[in-house]
């Protein structure tokens, strides 16, 4: 499988150098969906500047990077298109090698449940054959890096790159088992942009199983692993922080990075849900609407992880799309990571329900938001409404779009449980509702 | 009180007026620096020049070079944040003179009053759109199509609202308003409302789109001219050219419309005064603008100047047009996972999932190529096909367009010698690929400029929601040329000459028909109009699409 990969990588590069060259490359860095006050590229190299003038760069509230980024491009400023190429090529072949390894665990499960004579007999159309499971890594790396949010934000040297290779990196340490480089990662992680924090939970869930530890908190060896993750990974966050500080001397960099991030004070429009809702609140109500957004974002990993416990790897994608609809600047590359996934879970492909209207709703309010901002800010004839309307279509898309994978994922583990066709007691035909 | 009610003052505006009557070879650029610095303006002057990309043979001109001349009024007691515009076109001839005499008449009025709180600009530009495009580029600080102009060095804040005076005989028997601006876009419907209120307190005959107001709108030949002036704004708007000098202020943001005489062979006259008292009552109104005009609506159709249709009326109808294509793309779904009775068939289908991809993106592919090749190769090659043709670069550029829109129905038998797999299945998924994108496509152009995106969509919808291998083909062939881009613009010029009642005949439609291929080209390379590439680039290969599906073997 090297060859395709090695083709797929040199297309990719192609494609990102050709357009790194033409005249779209400033068009495109200046898009709101692309980029926003957090990882655009204009604001890293006015936080450079203001550090080569040693004045802080976190001063005058442009730039919003952490320390450890600032330090990177100190250094690879005048190569920051090959490192962003390198960020994404990063990703693919650490998403790759983490579908396969992933890919071959599923398939031992099967086999073991199917040895074990686990499955009803009418089930076995919902069995997954090696041959369809072959193609699958290529297609994850394929869909990240042809996915047109993903070249667009490479193209416009949007520092997510950056945070989507660390989040991969993280991934495929999990899926190794590797405990210490997963709680680094996801430590760097957490430091980028903070909301990563939630998946400590799938985390450990999968280092649980990995090493064969049943969830049960009277197991001395449960609260074990959770207290070494734990403590690697609060004591590399804490690492770097402190790393941080040294390097700029002083703590600015926390209300900068962290502060911004959860209290908005931005209310540049971009394809989230935040900025409408927060340019019209009163300040009596802000901070309380403010805490609703942001526990928002964290809650859903409680009843999550109590429902998808035996599923970690598909916990990590519903909490990643979950974050990258809900964190508070989204941008498209926070969906590209997700949307890479997909390939994944195509044996869902029957239980699906929503999939041609999802798809035509993504399609549509992605080719409508560069056309709706024009009119709104260019030709003056709408207003903040029409881009918010087709802010909220994109939203209601994704939202629909994972809570339908969500659907069928536990559909079909209710069938491999069940039977696929499901009798009352009594022998008649019965049919599954969601409630 | 107003304007000229004081007779030295009405004498020296017709001296001036009559002076201008002589025919002026280019423009006399520094007559009009001394007359405009004589009535107290602060005069600048821009130079500008640009060579068209092939010569345009309706205004005969190619390298063009030109002064564009401004005069600015100051406001007397206000700080200098805002403007508004008056402007007129001096062409070579007497076609736009008596304008120029009124807008120095006015300038002269103007300077003696004391409610001004905005500068007013009194710009003459020369070769028309040319000319102020040069202008505005300078005055906003852009270049986006590649002109040569010399920076402005006098500025006047941020224009607010724009008039533009076409003029070219001293008495006129109505005025003619045309809103329409570049890519459809259209002033607020207030600047309309403000020209006809004061058309009717000053009792001037006012028209749009050419046709006269009347009272009786709800008889049948009222509700008929009606629906002629709408579609004839229809027309216009789709177009996607500016109609006017104005046309080019609605990019900025600034509120403008162009104020046209026209002197027919009716009896009772207006004269320039009362002309120069409506603009005066106009610009005062302007003036007394706390913010940008935005309380009405910018999205309407005009039937007359006393009834509009707003955006919330027409769009259904498009919408119900894009609902067609919507509900046969879930039809094509619906067919293509609905899995098949027999068991054999499926062994099939897994084998064809992989190669489908490929036999889609085969006709996408070839489809937007021939796209390209519309859009740059017309331009490009003119200079070989003079060469080898006996023809004008403007004919050789108009020729290849059509050339190559020819050559791309050629295409269909072609692309299946590569791929293999032309089956049931292939072609399900190439329409349902293909009516998506014509429903996004059409969307997305309704917004920015409805009347294109219903014109296209009433001509395009019907045939692609109905093409499949399967209809007889020569029927179909039939009604997807005819119904394709290329000739909905030649039935449009024939019906826009009906509406406007001079009707041509077919040798004339059709050089018509040429020249406005070749308008609409420069259009886009001088203004930035976005008509021909949306249709060479993307309606087109959208409609070789359907083409190839039709002849799907």
């Amino acid at each position: 499988m090297a060859a395709p990969l090695t083709l797929l990588f040199l297309l990719a590069v192609t494609v990102r150098a050709a357009l790194f060259n033409s005249s779209l490359k400033e068009l495109i860095s200046d898009r709101v969906e692309v980029v926003s006050p957090l990882t655009a590229w204009k604001r890293v190299i006015e936080g450079l500047a203001l550090l080569d003038l040693g004045v802080s760069p976190y001063s005058g509230d442009v730039f919003h990077e952490t320390p450890l980024v600032i330090y990177l491009f100190h250094f690879v400023v005048d190569y920051a298109e090959v490192t962003f190429m390198l960020a994404d090529l990063i990703t693919a072949g650490c998403l790759y090698m983490a579908v396969k390894d992933y890919n071959k665990q599923v398939f031992r499960k099967q086999k073991f449940a199917l040895e074990a004579d686990r499955y009803p007999l009418d089930c076995l159309e919902l069995i997954r054959s090696p041959k369809e499971m072959h193609y699958i890594p290529l297609k994850v790396a394929m869909f990240y890096l042809l996915n047109p949010f993903t070249i667009l934000s490479c193209v416009a040297r949007s520092t997510c790159c950056l945070n989507n290779a660390v989040i991969a990196l993280f991934i495929l340490s999990t899926i190794k088992g590797n405990l210490l480089l997963s709680a680094v990662f996801l430590s760097l992680a957490t430091y980028q942009c903070l909301y990563p924090l939630v998946l400590v939970a799938p985390a450990l869930l999968y280092l649980l199983q990995h090493q064969y530890i049943p969830v049960n908190f009277r197991r001395p060896n449960f609260w074990w692993l959770v207290a070494q993750y734990l403590f690697m990974f609060g004591g590399s966050l804490l690492v770097v922080v402190c790393l941080s500080f040294f390097l700029l001397g002083s703590w600015d960099f926390l209300s900068s990075v962290y502060g911004f991030i959860l209290s908005v004070p931005d209310l540049t429009p971009n394809i989230g849900l935040f900025w409408y809702f927060f340019a019209e609140m009163f300040e009596h109500f802000r901070l309380f609407f403010l805490c609703v957004f942001q526990i928002n974002v964290f809650f859903y990993t409680i009843p999550l992880s109590l429902k998808l416990k035996d599923h970690p790897v598909f916990l990590i994608f519903m909490q990643l799309s979950i974050i990258s609809i809900f964190k508070s600047y989204p941008t498209v590359g926070d969906s590209a990571l997700y949307l890479s996934f997909l390939p994944v879970w195509t044996h869902l492909h029957r239980f699906l329900r929503n999939i041609f209207l999802v798809s035509c709703l993504l399609l549509a309010s992605s080719l409508l938001f560069p056309v709706l901002w024009h009119l709104w800010i260019y030709a003056g004839s709408a207003n903040s409404n029409f881009y918010y309307a087709i802010t909220l279509v994109f939203n209601v898309a994704q939202i629909l779009l994972v809570s339908d994978y969500f659907y069928a994922f536990l559909r079909r583990e209710h069938h491999l449980t069940y039977g696929l066709y499901l009798k009352r007691k009594d022998g008649s035909e019965a049919a599954m509702v969601l409630k | 009180m107003g304007l000229l009610s004081d007779p030295n003052r009405r004498r020296a505006l017709i001296n001036l007026l009559t002076r201008l009557n002589a025919p002026i070879c280019g423009m006399p650029v520094d007559w009009l620096v001394k007359t405009m610095q004589a009535r107290g303006l602060e005069v600048f002057t821009q130079s500008f020049s640009r060579t068209l990309p092939f010569p345009d043979e309706n205004k005969e001109r190619y390298m063009v070079k030109g002064t564009n001349v401004y005069g600015i009024l100051r406001a007397p007691r206000a700080p200098r944040t805002e403007a508004l515009v008056l402007s007129a076109s001096c062409s070579p001839g007497d076609e736009n003179n008596q304008a120029v005499g009124l807008l120095l008449g006015l300038a002269q009025y103007f300077r003696n009053q004391i409610y001004f709180a905005k500068d007013l600009i009194f710009l003459v530009n020369e070769h028309d759109l040319i000319g102020m495009q040069a202008w505005l580029e300078g005055y906003h600080h852009t270049n986006t199509t590649g002109m040569d102009w010399t920076p402005l060095h006098g500025r006047g804040g941020s224009i607010q609202a724009a008039l533009s005076l076409e003029l070219n005989s001293h008495v006129v028997t109505s005025l003619d308003l045309v809103l329409e601006g570049l890519n459809g876009q259209l002033p607020n419907l207030d600047l309309a409302n403000l020209f006809y209120a004061f058309c009717q307190k000053l009792s001037v005959l006012c028209t749009i789109e050419g046709k006269l107001q009347r009272n009786d709108w709800d008889s049948v030949s009222g509700y008929s001219q009606a629906v002629q002036t709408m579609m004839l704004m229809v027309m216009k708007q789709a177009s996607g050219r500016p109609w006017g000098d104005h046309g080019l202020f609605l990019r900025y943001h600034i509120e403008a419309a162009t104020i046209k005489g026209i002197n027919s062979f009716r009896q009772d006259k207006t004269d320039a005064t009362t002309i120069g008292r409506l603009l005066e009552g106009m610009y005062r109104k302007l003036n007394n603008l706390l913010e940008r005009l935005h309380q009405s609506y910018f999205f309407y159709l005009m039937p007359s100047l006393s009834n509009f249709v707003s955006i919330g009326y027409y769009m259904p109808a498009f919408g119900l047009l894009a609902v067609i294509l919507l509900l046969r793309a879930l039809d094509l779904w619906v067919q293509l996972v609905t899995p098949p009775p027999r068991n054999e068939e499926r062994v099939n289908d897994i084998a064809q999932s992989c190669p489908g991809v490929l036999s889609i993106l085969i006709p996408l592919v070839i489809s937007h190529l021939t796209g390209v090749a519309l859009y740059m190769l017309p331009v490009r090659f003119q200079e070989m096909a003079v060469e080898h043709f006996p023809v004008s670069e403007t004919e050789a550029v108009v020729l290849t367009a059509i050339a190559v829109y020819t050559a791309g129905l050629a295409l269909p038998h072609n692309t299946h010698r590569y791929s293999s797999e032309g089956t049931e299945q292939g072609w399900r998924v190439l329409k349902l690929v293909a009516v998506l994108y014509l429903a996004v496509l059409l969307g997305c152009t309704a917004l920015i400029n409805f009347s294109l995106g219903f014109i296209l969509a009433l001509t395009l919808v019907p045939v692609a929601a109905f093409v499949t291998p399967h209809v007889p083909k020569v029927l179909s062939a039939f009604a997807l040329v005819f119904l394709s881009p290329a000739c909905t613009l030649l039935f449009s010029v024939f019906f826009y000459q009906e509406l406007q009642e001079m009707p041509v005949s077919f040798q004339d439609g059709w050089i018509l028909y040429l020249s406005v291929i070749s308008q609409g080209i420069l259009d886009h390379y001088l203004y930035g109009s976005l008509v021909y590439p949306l249709i060479a680039l993307l309606v087109y290969p959208c409609w070789l699409l359907f083409w190839n599906i039709l002849f799907w073997k």
